[in-house]
């Protein structure tokens, strides 16, 4: 790329060879071959914890390998820093966001390069490139917003123009499309075309299968940090990538048995409320949900889910109407108080509002019942029974952990996932409130926690499921809901589905008018 | 009171800022790097022996400015090693570096300087023309030029924060360390640069009290002025325009109670000396819910997550 600020070559091949990566209790990568060339998509693919990001973290120059090479074009280098692998023309996109949020676009995308005016700072000129590279890639933001007021999907879009405005030929791009929403990822294929074409090269992760399969040339399939296969995407099939994975055959769709619904457990009525902004994000929206029903919320991301899922859960204030537990009005009960109701709640942010970083996976198990049976008798905490508990949820919820003991940010994205929905389920909620339960999450363990979903409801927890993936919602939902702007569009029932009349609800075009 | 008294509080207002500005200004450039050093009151005690110490014997007061800021920056170099490198609680490893000051000068003062003694300080320099216009003159163009040159760092400090790819860089580091690493940005440099750059102004501030406004060094001589410096960045909302407003605040209101001393007002000298104190105190409080500014990493620890 022309406008590219840093001297650097182009990547026309990078090969890694018998890469090593040794962590306390994993061997995260396992004598990993590796290879992807220019003009190519080259797809990671493998369970959570099987060792994807660490072995772009590598190839990134954040972790230095135990043993291995890496060559490019053919020389061999050595990375001591990111520093290192940006010069050589590599950029990533981590799976966790890597954004100041108090900064500008712009000033995210300068941060760390020399300026045009050496000791001034030239944001109007980084803007300038911004706007360009925007419009040949189809990334649209406004370089002068402040990152936080950003919606994910427009993160991410500063996430990859950070790259590309580095002038990087090889970009790595962990779980891209995890946060993106069905039209976003669409428009982001888009965008990697045009850098394929261009003769970038592209290693791409993701557990969408399908996703994989639509944009990948190559597949290299890892498991617990071991190469399985690499095959061309054109002779892979969904069921064939899926056993290579895991190991054995993966069921894509879990059945839906029949059962009978009992009282409203979960009534939301007249709600509204703001958003972090201070603008109205709800308004009088009406719900409710029965026992052992299970009610998908449908809707673009950015359009109240969070906030809606919030106020439920105690954690944001409303501006007008209720909401009720079994008939109890909880409406600004705090959210201890609401546990207390039975409520169990998966946040939509999972490393903010759902863990403690640095609490190992045993204190993050036991986070919400620490001061109560069995995990407590009075102000003493039963430590035995907390170790066998824990084990026995990360044996249940196959958390990928070395020991309980493990702080919870050395996990893979994946494992804290499933680690949150071991504890929100084996609570044995009355109402459970599920944002985005599988984002991230691989092939066999979205399989479990659907079923985990699924026995919940035959089990009479009455839950709001909240997905931006359709096909999640139509597997699992009784009754679906379309979420708009704040207010419900229309809700249907599971027997008498129209995936184009939902779609357009969700795009707000169409009202539904008989209910 | 009149014109002379108000114009008097004023002038001696701009003076008495001067010590906070250098302290806080250099403890703003740090803490917005994520360093926090509680050790400043101890720095600054170093930095005023040691300027004195040299003004004192070589009788050249600029080479007391610059012992006094170098002895500063050695010991903001101790901090970042022992906070960056090592990676040790901030806070306790400020109030070490604190008490490591305090009785370092101390000591030094017992064994070198023995009793207290005064030398002749920066003169006033009164700026051309400018010190000529009534009142304003008065007030802003008739100091030392460690008064000027502190006024002069609150523009500067504000431009490389702000202005400045360095600058970027420190606020990156001290919001997201994480995010700037990944750019290829080196945030142990970069700590250890504004956590030496802030000793070397804590060694100044010193400077300012011992070779300049007060021109006698004794044990303990600072009063816990670093602390204040400390608070003063909260005070600014880590912005040093902020700072700069703080510090006139603080200054003018001990000026004011100087004046009431000197004045034999009734009120009991304690109450008149915990004055500027009490008014820190009560716009901290006040101010308490404006911490949106704060750097998100301040006083953590990066690492790199590799084990
Ligand atoms: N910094 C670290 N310290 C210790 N262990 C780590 C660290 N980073 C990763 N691991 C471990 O290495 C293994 C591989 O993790 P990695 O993050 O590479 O998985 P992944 O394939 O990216 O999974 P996911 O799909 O969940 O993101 C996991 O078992 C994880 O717990
Ligand atoms: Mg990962």
């Amino acid at each position: 790329m022309s406008t590219s600020i840093i001297e650097q070559v182009q990547v026309k091949e990078l090969v890694a060879r018998g890469i090593v990566k040794q962590f306390p209790g994993v061997l995260a990568s396992d004598h990993v071959n590796f290879d992807v060339h220019s003009g190519e998509i080259h797809t990671l693919l493998g369970e959570n914890g099987a060792g994807k990001s660490t072995l772009m973290k590598i190839l990134y120059g954040m972790y230095r390998p135990d043993a291995g090479e890496v060559l490019i074009n053919g020389t061999p280098v050595r990375f001591h820093s990111p520093l290192d692998a940006i010069r050589q023309g590599i950029g990533m996109v981590h799976q966790h966001f890597m954004l100041v949020p108090t900064f500008t676009v712009a000033e995210n995308v300068a941060l760390g390069l020399p300026s045009s005016r050496r000791v001034v700072l030239d944001l109007d000129i980084v803007s300038r490139r911004i706007e360009e590279l925007a419009k040949t890639y189809g990334l649209h933001v406004d370089p002068q917003a402040k990152v936080w007021q950003l919606s994910v999907g427009e993160q991410q879009r500063v996430e990859i123009l950070k790259v590309l405005y580095r002038g990087a030929s090889l970009l790595i791009l962990d779980e891209p499309t995890a946060v993106l929403t069905p039209q976003e990822v669409e428009e982001f294929s888009e965008t990697l075309r045009r850098m394929i074409n261009e003769g970038h090269a592209i290693v791409f992760i993701s557990h969408k299968l399908h996703e994989v399969l639509a944009l990948s040339d190559r597949i290299t399939v890892l498991r617990n940090g071991r190469v399985v296969d690499t095959v061309l995407a054109a002779d892979a099939t969904k069921e064939g990538l899926a056993r290579l994975m895991v190991g054995r055959e993966v069921i894509l769709q879990v059945e839906h048995p029949e059962v009978t619904y009992g009282d409203v457990r979960l009534a939301v009525h007249g709600l509204s409320a703001n958003g972090d902004s201070g603008l109205p994000a709800l308004r009088g929206v009406d719900l409710e949900v029965r026992a052992s029903e299970i009610l998908g919320l449908a809707g673009v991301s950015g359009n109240g889910q969070k906030e809606l899922a919030e106020v439920i859960a105690g954690m944001r204030s409303s501006t007008s109407g209720q909401v009720f537990f079994d008939g109890t009005d909880v409406t600004g009960s705090l959210p201890g108080k609401l546990l207390d109701h039975g409520l169990s709640y998966i946040p939509e942010e999972r490393m903010v509002d759902g863990t403690v970083r640095d609490f190992s996976v045993e204190e993050n198990l036991i986070l919400k019942d620490h001061h109560r049976q069995p995990y407590a008798h009075g102000v003493f905490m039963d430590f035995t029974k907390i170790a066998s508990e824990s084990d026995r949820l990360i044996e249940a919820f196959d958390i990928r952990t070395p020991s309980r003991h493990t702080p919870l940010k050395s996990l893979s994205g994946g494992n804290i996932q499933k680690l949150i929905l071991a504890r929100e389920l084996s609570r044995n909620p009355s109402v459970l409130v599920a944002a985005q339960p599988t984002r991230g999450l691989d092939v066999s363990a979205t399989e479990y926690v659907h079923r985990r979903l699924i026995e919940q409801r035959s089990a009479g927890t009455a839950t709001l499921l909240i997905s931006e993936d359709l096909d999640e919602i139509l597997n699992l939902a009784d009754r679906i809901a379309v979420i708009y702007e704040g207010r419900i569009m229309g809700i249907v029932e599971r027997g008498n589905v129209d995936v184009e009349q939902i779609g357009l609800m969700m795009a707000g075009v169409s009202e539904q008018t008989t209910k | 009171m009149t014109w002379a008294v108000i114009v008097g509080i004023l002038s001696s207002g701009i003076r008495l800022a001067t010590p906070y500005l250098y302290a806080a200004v250099g403890e703003t450039i740090g803490q917005v790097s994520g360093v926090l050093n509680l050790g400043v009151d101890g720095v600054m005690l170093m930095g005023a022996y040691v300027a004195f110490f040299v003004a004192l014997r070589t009788g050249s007061l600029s080479l007391g400015l610059i012992a006094g800021a170098g002895i500063g920056a050695m010991f903001g170099l101790i901090m970042a090693f022992i906070s960056v490198t090592l990676k040790a609680e901030q806070g306790i490893s400020g109030i070490g570096l604190y008490l490591f000051g305090l009785g370092l000068s101390t000591f030094l003062f017992g064994v070198t300087i023995k009793n207290v003694q005064t030398i002749d300080g920066f003169p006033d320099l009164a700026i051309p023309a400018l010190s000529r216009i009534p009142v304003i003159g008065e007030i802003f163009f008739q100091h030392n030029i460690l008064v000027y040159v502190a006024f002069a760092l609150v523009p500067i400090a504000w431009f490389v924060l702000n202005k400045t790819p360095f600058g970027l860089k420190v606020r990156a580091v001290g919001q997201n360390p994480e995010a700037a690493d990944s750019l290829g940005v080196n945030v142990s440099r970069v700590r250890y640069l504004t956590v030496t750059l802030g000793g070397m102004l804590s060694g100044i501030a010193g400077a300012s009290l011992s070779i300049a406004l007060l021109n006698t060094f004794q044990q303990n001589l600072t009063n816990g002025m670093g602390f204040i410096a400390v608070a003063l960045v909260y005070f600014g909302g880590w912005r040093v325009s902020g700072v700069l407003l703080g510090s006139l605040l603080f200054s003018t209101v001990n000026a004011v109670q100087l004046w009431l001393q000197v004045k034999g007002v009734t009120i009991p000298s304690d109450f008149l000396l915990m004055m500027p104190y009490i008014v820190t105190i009560l716009v901290l409080a006040a101010m308490a819910n404006r911490r949106v500014n704060a750097p998100a990493a301040l006083n953590k620890r990066f690492e790199r997550g590799e084990s």
